[in-house]
């Protein structure tokens, strides 16, 4: 492939320390995602998925391994580098959204450049949210508070607050965990658009169906990798919405 | 640097918990607020009792008869006849400094003039007596060294007076009864008002010390010896020259003579509101203290209870750093808020007394000053705990939170 992998993990190791037991929770990952792959992670629950994630957002730090995020090795970084790098490289999406209650959607997507390294302007903060609001489809929505907005539009201010400081790589876990498959698959469409655009994506699911929408597929198993490849049957969202919306249309004539 | 990035974040967070906000503020409201209340009334309480003090006269220092510290039961100031107007002729001829001197006799009698009577006092003193109390004539002249000589039968009078027995009339020239004896009025003096012990000291008729005390009562000895000194700063000296030569002139084992001096009478006339102030600093204190711990509660369970919005911003980059300085920069709005409302409210409540009341407010600057400045370090104290504690918080088990 390509150039340099944005993401080069070598024999990462996480073991959760609590009390009489460890826990191993990523037993040996060894892993390189390159700039335009859009990788779904699998596995059953507590196969480590979130823990390696974590790690690969920088949020956590493996126990042991090797990680290098565009080249840079960030196991040597401490938290105030750490929290630059998730600041100017990574836009993470949680599964529980994870948006500040009681505030706008467009302060939600501003609030990552309040910690930008470089001073940005209110004005340009304003323009930029804005933008990305837009790219997920919310632009209309700005003013709203999350409690006034539905899950999948809960997501997508998520989705516009990770891109809002145009990272390198968009890491999501389990982004359509809560969601109807209408909205997921329209969440899905956000997420193929965005890496059509060139934007590296990584994301854990539960779920087949929403992992065919990715380019590749990473199947974790007690710790390790069991199966990586490509896949195969690509969905496409926006193909996948439009048969879902004639189905809909069928039943209700018939 | 990203500088107005935190108060940004500071003022959200508190705009999203206005209610609250208010609460936490309402410790250090009332506590700055009643602070400066009492303040303003208790320094304008001092400053009424200054300006009373100060209405003595100039730089003044009054030998009285007799003495506090004698065992011999005398009857207290100005009684024992012991002082003669040979005392205040040594002084002004012997103190340095000693700008000007007064005999002085107090009386108490029945005047008349007019065809109406009205009690009074009536002294007998020096023509330095107005310079001495600082206290100009409206009309006419003071009498003079010439009137003393001949024991004039002159007579300045006081406003009060001048009410009682020639109202809507001009009372120079005219005639005031004093013991059947008639006496010129030669001079009304200005309004001073009641002094420190409620007395009203414009309620007076003043001869020169020899009518007194030759054609009124006839006496050898006066009450006292009022005596001004040059300046502020020789005052103490004027009162130590005057205790040695009058110890010499009364050859008596122990002194028959008191000298005080409007230093003292001030220093003992304060002496209360100083205290009040050192209680009110305790008061104070205590009340921001409060006021401190309310802030740092609230802090300490805002920070628990935004546990996951912290999670959140240390996901999207902030520092450790950046979370310290927005819960303290919170911390602070709240108290500087509190303590600014405070200030503005407890002016208006001292406003309120002084109308409802008539006493003098005055709001100091000073006050002012440590009221903002103690609040805003209330609220970096308080905070910082709070704050710390935040700062420390690992992103992904603050995200995991309940
Ligand atoms: N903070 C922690 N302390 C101790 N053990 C932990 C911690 N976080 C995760 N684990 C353990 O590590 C293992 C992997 O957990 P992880 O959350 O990565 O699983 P997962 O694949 O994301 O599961 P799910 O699909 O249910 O989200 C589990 O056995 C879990 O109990
Ligand atoms: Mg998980």
């Amino acid at each position: 492939m390509q150039n340099r992998p944005v993401i080069q993990l070598a024999d990462i190791q996480k073991i959760y320390r609590t009390g009489e037991v460890d826990v191993h929770a990523v037993r040996g990952v060894t892993l390189d995602i390159f700039p335009g792959e859009f990788v779904a992670i699998m596995g059953s629950s507590g196969s480590g998925k979130s823990t390696l994630m974590n790690a690969i957002g920088c949020l956590d730090r493996p126990t042991s391994g090797l990680y290098r995020l565009d080249g840079i090795d960030v196991s040597a970084l401490n938290r105030d580098e750490l929290a630059k790098i998730r600041n100017d490289k990574i836009g993470f999406v949680f599964q529980g959204f994870n948006l500040l209650s009681r505030t706008t959607a467009l302060e939600n997507v501003e609030m990552p450049m309040l910690y930008n390294h470089r001073r940005v302007s209110a004005q340009e903060q304003h323009e930029r949210s804005l933008k990305s609001l837009e790219l997920v489809g919310l632009a209309t929505r700005a003013d709203h508070k999350p409690n006034q907005l539905s899950g999948g539009q809960q997501q997508r201010v998520a989705i516009a607050r990770a891109l809002v400081n145009q990272p390198a790589l968009l890491l999501a876990d389990e982004p359509t965990g809560n969601l109807d498959s209408q909205t997921s698959i329209e969440i899905m469409g956000v997420f193929q658009k965005l890496n059509d655009a060139g934007m590296s994506i990584v994301m854990v699911t539960h779920e087949l169906d929403v992992a065919r929408y990715t380019k590749r597929m990473i199947i974790l198993k007690d710790g390790k990798i069991r199966t990586d490849e490509k896949v195969a049957d690509r969905l496409n969202a926006e193909n996948e919405l439009k048969h879902l919306k004639q189905a809909q249309e069928a039943v209700k004539l018939a | 640097m990203r500088f107005l990035a935190p108060f940004k974040i500071a003022a959200r967070a508190l705009r999203r918990n206005k209610m609250r906000s208010l609460l936490t503020m309402l410790g250090i409201i009332i506590g700055v607020g009643s602070v400066i209340a009492a303040v303003s009334i208790t320094t304008g309480a001092t400053k009424q009792v200054e300006d009373k003090v100060a209405s003595l006269g100039q730089n003044v220092v009054t030998v009285f008869s007799g003495s506090f510290s004698g065992m011999s039961g005398r009857g207290g100031w100005g009684s024992a006849p012991t002082l003669t107007v040979e005392d205040a002729n040594a002084i002004k001829k012997e103190v340095n400094n000693a700008v000007a001197v007064s005999p002085e006799i107090n009386d108490r009698m029945q005047v008349f003039a007019n065809g109406l009577n009205w009690n009074t006092r009536v002294n007998g003193e020096s023509p330095d007596y107005p310079q001495i109390r600082d206290w100009d004539l409206a009309s006419g002249a003071m009498f003079t060294d010439g009137d003393v000589r001949s024991l004039a039968k002159v007579a300045v009078i006081g406003k009060t007076v001048v009410d009682q027995l020639f109202a809507n009339q001009d009372p120079l020239g005219q005639t005031l009864i004093i013991r059947n004896i008639p006496f010129k009025i030669v001079g009304v003096l200005e309004s001073k008002g009641f002094n420190l012990f409620g007395q009203d000291q414009d309620d007076i008729a003043i001869i020169p010390y020899t009518s007194h005390m030759k054609r009124i009562n006839k006496r050898t000895f006066v009450n006292s010896i009022m005596v001004q000194a040059a300046t502020k700063d020789s005052i103490t000296q004027v009162q130590n020259d005057i205790n040695g030569l009058m110890r010499d002139r009364h050859k008596s084992a122990e002194p028959d003579f008191t000298v005080r001096t409007q230093l003292e009478v001030m220093q003992m006339a304060t002496q209360t509101s100083k205290i009040m102030s050192v209680l009110l600093a305790a008061i104070a204190s205590v009340s921001l203290l409060v006021g401190g711990i309310g802030i740092m509660n609230i802090m300490l369970v805002s920070v628990t209870e935004r546990t996951r919005e912290i999670g959140i911003r240390m996901a999207v980059g902030a520092r450790g750093r950046d979370i310290l300085i927005q819960f303290l920069i919170e911390a602070v709005t709240l108290s500087v808020a509190g303590g600014a409302v405070g200030i503005a409210l407890g002016m208006a409540s001292a406003q309120i007394v002084a109308a409802s009341t008539g006493w003098p407010t005055i709001t100091p600057m000073l006050w002012i000053g440590i009221a903002c400045i103690s609040s805003a370090g209330i609220g970096i104290v308080s905070g910082f705990y709070p704050a710390w504690k935040a700062s420390r918080l690992d992103p992904i088990e603050a995200l995991r939170y309940e």
